[in-house]
């Protein structure tokens, strides 16, 4: 028993990440790229539980289970990117307040 | 003892360089300090015994997902003195936000629920044990299907990347290779008929 550190420890760190990530969102609205990078922190915080739960319960399905949502996520970058990228050269501009061409 | 050390030095780096990539106003800043958050959560997950996790972490994410960040953060001329505006009116809504959903999940998560006497840590891993060919025989006999559609969703990924960003140019001449290939002689060479002079005079 080498390791005494409580789950609760683990749970609590990434909830703060999440916590973090939702501040992000809400301070940078603007910036479409911050947004973007603290949608990867939350999702870092939701991997960092599964694999805490994996190793507490003696289960390497979660572990699995964060590889698949690691591929999720790398995808999920990189059409958000690519999307970017066409944003910003049809509008100049990736400012979300200017977007808004969808609106009545 | 040194586990729990590093255990507080690398989550306190890692909360304090997460609140870097919200807080800084340079994208290029947010996104080195992202790659150190990686890179600590990837120390994380290693002290969990997830080596193969913790290693994948560092080479998909800060070895590709971060650099493609970096190169679109570099290719958008930003400017970004104006998109901080509004960072201290959205401020004390994200602070409030934030603490009062970490405030909850800390409640439920706490020592109560989730302790060491609920939880009591996993008995250390034996000698020789692979953290990769434990996930290894998970990915490839339980798994299997769910591998096969990974593998789907990221080839679909890499087509509708290319198919987005992918832009035709006008006026620029290139080869049309298929035009040249099916090219005949009767397209190249046109033979005339021209009556000589002295046909004429013969007959």
């Amino acid at each position: 028993m080498s390791s005494s550190i409580p789950l609760s420890h683990f749970l609590t760190v990434s909830a703060l990440l999440f916590c973090i990530a939702v501040a992000g969102i809400f301070i940078n609205r603007k910036n479409v790229i911050i947004l973007l990078m603290s949608i990867e922190l939350m999702l870092l915080a939701v991997n960092t539980n599964f694999i805490a739960f994996s190793r507490y319960l003696g289960d390497a399905s979660g572990q699995v289970f964060v590889f698949f949502i690691l591929t999720v996520a790398a995808a999920e970058a990189a059409i958000g990117l690519a999307i970017l990228v066409v944003l910003f050269r049809s509008r100049g501009t990736i400012n979300v307040e200017e977007l808004d061409s969808l609106k009545g | 003892m040194v586990e729990q050390i590093l255990f507080y030095v690398i989550s306190t780096v890692l909360l304090g360089s997460a609140l870097g990539v919200i807080s800084v106003k340079n994208s290029v800043h947010a996104a080195l300090l992202l790659v150190l958050t990686f890179f600590t959560a990837a120390q994380l997950w290693i002290l969990l015994r997830a080596e193969f996790l913790g290693i994948a972490l560092i080479l998909v994410y800060v070895g590709a997902v971060m650099v493609l960040f970096l190169f679109v953060v570099m290719m958008l001329d930003v400017n970004t003195e104006h998109l901080k505006e509004g960072f201290a009116r959205y401020l004390p809504a994200g602070l409030l936000v934030a603490a009062v959903m970490a405030a909850q999940m800390i409640a439920v998560l706490g020592a109560r629920h989730f302790g060491l006497d609920k939880f009591a840590p996993q008995a250390e891993l034996p000698a020789g044990y692979s953290n990769t060919e434990e996930l290894a025989q998970l990915l490839f006999s339980k798994y299997l299907i769910a591998v096969e559609v990974a593998a789907l969703v990221l080839t679909v990924a890499v087509i509708a990347a290319v198919t987005l960003t992918l832009r035709k140019r006008e006026g620029v001449r290139t080869q049309n290779v298929a035009a040249q290939i099916a090219v005949k002689p009767s397209d190249r060479l046109r033979l005339l008929k021209i009556p000589s002079e002295g046909s004429e005079v013969d007959s």
